[in-house]
């Protein structure tokens, strides 16, 4: 199992994803460089977080059009899992993969602080192993991070469950207080119809060692290595069950 | 050969030099320098450059110590972290561009320091500031706090390298000229901390970085003149691309990764001129450069222009012969401009071209020998008059309005306003967030190992007594540590003054500088780099500020301790034996609107035992939590353990209000003087009650006093003295006020 992590120049939680994935997780990963056109071979692929490209025109604008993100486009519409962390976030709503846009926050600054998500949707290869309701404590950092639909596109992703995370405070209450950014019905991540296709504000890389605050977001990188693992199992029939482990 | 030598234009002789500096420059070269050599010289003897002021005095701080793998005179000073790893740091001040560009003057102070760093081959992990400004009610002083805190967030978020803690005091005097000091960490294997000494001759002198504009142009002399408003100042000011900073950073590390480098050093102040004369003089060769090869970023510049600007994102690296084509490739694959522009020369003489024709040839020593003053030092006039103070004649004043107006101050109010706009987890080393005593990082490749960093200053301490002052900053960063459970291990330092041609700040300078000196050789903490600050001063000057930045070494970061109380039912401890007292302090500034008093000179002994108390008490897991007192004396420690342990308790959605804490206070005189005086050596600590048996024999053990003042406990902040009429506090305010007063920030984490 590879699982590939895009580095775009101006990227800069490229290696923390990698940590969790490689060095607490124990799963294979490895820098995906931007130039590259080819994702085959990959079981999952991240956009991480950062500034790529300076963010100069938009967040993730100029991202949108590199070469790697034209392959991420078949390799999504193939299936192939694909994860979008802050400014990854920013890149697939550029990109048209995920609906909406992420304005700058209301605030009209940087944020970066512990928040709460409340799941929403667990049929996704990134919340397999949550179940709904549940509620993360996971770092943001982002200043343009207030996810926006008009109300006609709303309805349509609300009535398709594309909404996957919402802000809410500790009890789970999806409240004003508990938005830090003042994004629409407090939505922190959104997935594609289908699923595969994921993009958060919050950074789970942050958050996967009780020693750095919370080991929540640990659990979104789980839930990732479980889904591929059980495909595997379905793609190789004489594969006896026992032989895989199942986390 | 022969350097053109034009005639003098009589306006600009001597170009930024004195004199005597010029007749001295003549001598040395045996005939007149030329333009490009004038403009070389001019920046590399002013006070930024050279130290020619302060060189002497810095002479006296203690710099040899234990671990200590660089000291001062590199980009950066670095000593064993443990685990094979080095800790490269340094703090730079980026004062006057702040007051002048508030946004970009600070977001290239990041910039700059993070490039020190990252010319000792080290990868930056973390940054701390140290900001002071005006009132920040002023109208005048608003937009430059929010532009100078923009330009860090701006700059440090988009690198990617977490602003782990820092301060942020506010004073009259810094009104027209604000301190924006800034720390930087770097981690590299210790057997790779690369070198600034050029050498080899034949090897290939490269330029690597962001195009040369004619930004930044005199920076360097800018900085060593007093503020005066001029409009053209702002041209002296960089412009910062904090994204091409993180590609530098990335090409750098693969550059040096390939091997192939046998020097680097980035070009910051006085840009060419100091990267390639310092580089040069430290390998004992020469070079021979041609600018016309330097990417530029417009045209028409004059090769003056070329060599002084100082456009941000740059470096100059010595490549192996051969080998060239290895730094380049990295270079082109992270789409940066990257040049051969020369090459090493054994004989010492550096040799500039313009195309085919030599402006510059020099010996390269000539340059970074400046001349060295001892001025005149006299104690300022105002000293006997501010010392002579009596707190017997303070009115006196109801103690929880005092301590809630104390809490709303900047400096002893929470600055999570600030913080919460920088990246402070980004490289997920975070253990302890801004907030703390002291920011702890974990170290991922020597684990359970960790660092601690703190940064602190007292510009009022240090106005009323610099030599204490001094030795204040050093022992507060100690302290701080030691709450985190971290032992002291180096000092580096920025050195902010006014005119050092002045006798009376040249004497606080010494002062100051001689007091850090005693306070680290009692604490066996050497400095390990720095950079002073003069001319700090636009109409009046600031408060001498010595500010310092203290790193620690924490053996396993699973054992550190925090400020807010751990558990209800705990006993509240006072630990350490210093006497508090209201002179100098932070509650007669703010309550009697006086800075006057004479200051303690603390008993270092004394201060050092508490510190090392306090670090061993953490390690061990005795203390729950453990606070420095400092600004704001035992009242303002005790609210602020409350506040915090609140904060995380509503995080925890567990208790609505609360803890508290009910405190008595023995022997205690006056009021105001036992809440809200100051002294240095005083940590306030809470622990189960059945550690109490062990940390009392360790305080034996190690003779630091202890006493237990109080419990855990309720949802209120209760300060009784023993003797007082029964059920009558000196102080008792809910948490719940407090925390409205420290933080007013509500945010559900």
């Amino acid at each position: 199992m590879t699982i590939g992590i895009v580095v775009f120049p101006g990227s800069n939680c490229d290696a923390d994803t990698v940590h969790a994935l490689r060095d607490v997780l124990g799963q294979d990963a490895r820098d995906v460089w931007h130039q590259e056109t080819s994702l085959d071979g990959l079981d999952a692929v991240i956009l991480p977080g950062g500034f790529s490209y300076g963010d100069y025109l938009r967040a993730g604008a100029i991202a949108s059009t590199s070469p790697v993100v034209r392959a991420l486009r078949g390799y999504a519409a193939a299936g192939g899992p694909v994860l979008g962390i802050c400014n990854g976030f920013q890149t697939l709503v550029e990109t048209r993969l995920l609906p909406g846009a992420l304005l700058p926050n209301a605030a009209g600054e940087f944020r970066c602080r512990h928040v709460r998500v409340r799941v929403e949707r667990t049929d996704t290869p990134f919340t397999g192993a949550l179940r709904e309701g549940d509620v993360l404590r996971i770092p943001i950092a982002h200043g343009e991070g207030r996810y926006y639909v008009t109300d006609r596109e709303r309805a349509r992703i609300t009535l398709a469950r594309q909404i996957a995370f919402r802000y809410c405070d500790a009890g789970g209450h999806v409240t004003p207080e508990a938005n830090p950014n003042g994004a629409i019905d407090n939505i922190a991540g959104v997935a594609s119809a289908s699923g595969t296709v994921l993009g958060l504000m919050p950074h789970p890389e942050r958050a996967s060692e009780a020693i750095v605050g919370s080991a929540d977001g640990l659990r979104i990188f789980e839930s990732l290595v479980r889904w591929i693992r059980t495909r595997e199992r379905a793609a190789v029939p004489s594969m006896p069950a026992a032989a895989s482990e199942d986390r | 050969m022969a350097v053109e030598t034009p005639a003098r234009p009589p306006e600009r002789q001597f170009g930024a030099l004195r004199p005597a500096e010029y007749a001295e420059v003549c001598r040395r070269l045996g005939r007149d320098p030329s333009p490009a050599e004038l403009g070389m010289f001019g920046v590399m003897w002013s006070e930024h450059c050279a130290y020619k002021h302060s060189r002497a005095a810095l002479r006296r701080l203690p710099v040899k110590g234990h671990g200590v793998l660089r000291g001062p005179g590199e980009n950066a000073g670095a000593i064993d972290a443990g685990g094979g790893l080095a800790a490269v740091f340094k703090m730079e001040s980026h004062n006057h561009p702040s007051a002048v560009v508030p946004f970009h003057g600070a977001a290239t102070g990041v910039g700059g320091i993070i490039r020190d760093v990252l010319a000792m081959g080290a990868r930056p992990v973390a940054l701390l500031d140290s900001l002071r400004f005006g009132p920040p009610d002023d109208p005048a002083v608003a937009p430059l706090i929010h532009g100078v805190v923009a330009g860090i967030a701006a700059y440090g978020n988009s690198i990617g390298v977490p602003t782990v803690g820092g301060e942020l005091r506010c004073a009259p005097c810094y009104r027209a000229n604000p301190l924006v000091n800034v720390a930087c960490l770097g981690l590299v294997p210790a057997d790779r901390i690369a070198t600034s000494r050029a050498a080899g001759p034949g090897n290939a002198v490269v330029y690597l970085g962001a195009r040369t504009g004619r930004d930044g142009m005199q920076g360097a002399a800018f900085a060593s003149v007093e503020l005066a408003g001029n409009p053209q100042d702002r041209s002296a000011v960089q412009m910062g691309d904090p994204f091409t900073g993180k590609l530098l950073i990335e090409a750098t590390l693969e550059a040096l990764a390939t091997g192939a480098v046998v020097a680097i050093q980035d070009l910051g102040a006085a840009g060419l001129t100091c990267a390639l004369s310092e580089m040069s003089a430290r390998g004992g060769v020469g070079m021979d450069v041609d600018l016309q090869k330097v990417p530029r970023r417009e045209e028409g510049m004059a090769p003056e222009e070329v060599l002084l600007s100082e456009s941000q994102e740059r470096m100059l690296l010595v490549v192996e012969a051969g080998r060239e084509e290895e730094v380049l490739a990295v270079a082109r694959r992270w789409d940066l401009p990257a040049v051969v522009i020369g090459r090493v020369v054994a004989e010492p003489v550096l040799t500039v071209r313009d195309g085919g024709r030599a402006i510059v040839t020099l010996d390269p020593r000539y340059l970074t020998d400046a001349p060295v003053y001892a001025p005149d030092a006299a104690p300022p006039a105002y000293l006997e008059e501010a010392r002579r103070f009596d707190a017997s004649s303070l009115p006196a004043h109801d103690p929880a309005e005092a301590l809630l107006t104390l809490l709303r101050r900047p400096g002893t109010a929470s600055a999570r306003w600030v913080f919460r706009q920088y990246d402070h987890m980004i490289q997920t080393n975070t253990v302890v967030p801004p907030g703390g005593d002291a920011a702890v990082l974990r170290l991922k490749d020597a684990a359970p190992r960790g660092l601690a960093l703190s940064v602190d200053g007292n510009g009022r301490s240090s106005y009323l007594d610099p030599y204490v002052g001094g030795m204040l900053a050093v022992l507060e960063a100690a302290q701080n540590l030691a709450c985190a459970g971290a032992r002291p291990a180096a000092v580096t330092d920025c050195l902010n003054f006014a005119s050092p041609e002045r006798p009376e700040v040249f004497w606080t300078f010494t002062q100051a500088v001689d007091g850090i000196a005693r306070a680290c050789e009692a604490l066996e903490v050497p400095v390990v780099g720095g950079n002073v600050s003069f001319y700090n001063e636009a109409g009046e000057g600031i408060y001498p500020t010595p500010i310092v930045a203290m790193l620690g070494r924490v053996d396993d970061v699973g054992r550190h301790a925090r400020p807010g109380w751990s558990g209800v039912g705990d006993l509240v401890v006072l630990i350490g034996g210093g006497v508090p007292a209201l002179d100098g302090s932070e509650y007669l500034d703010a309550i009697h609107g006086r800075v006057a008093g004479r200051l303690a000179e603390p008993d270092l002994p004394a201060v050092a035992r508490t510190i090392r108390y306090v670090r061993e008490a953490v390690a061990a897991g005795l203390l729950a939590s453990a606070h420095d007192c400092a600004e704001g004396g035992l009242a303002v420690a005790l609210a602020e353990c409350c506040v915090v342990a609140w904060q995380d308790a509503s995080a925890r959605a567990a208790a609505p209000a609360g803890p508290g804490a009910r405190v008595t206070l023995r022997g205690a005189g006056r009021p105001d003087v036992a809440l809200f005086g100051e002294a240095i050596g005083r940590v306030v600590g809470s622990v189960p009650a059945g550690r109490m048996p062990d940390l009392l024999n360790l305080a034996r053990r190690l003779e630091v006093p202890v006493q237990v003042i109080g419990r855990v406990a309720g949802d209120r902040l209760v300060v009784t003295a023993d003797g007082s009429p029964a059920g009558r506090p000196l102080l008792d305010v809910s948490v719940a006020a407090l925390a409205r007063a420290w933080d007013p920030i509500v945010e559900e984490a």
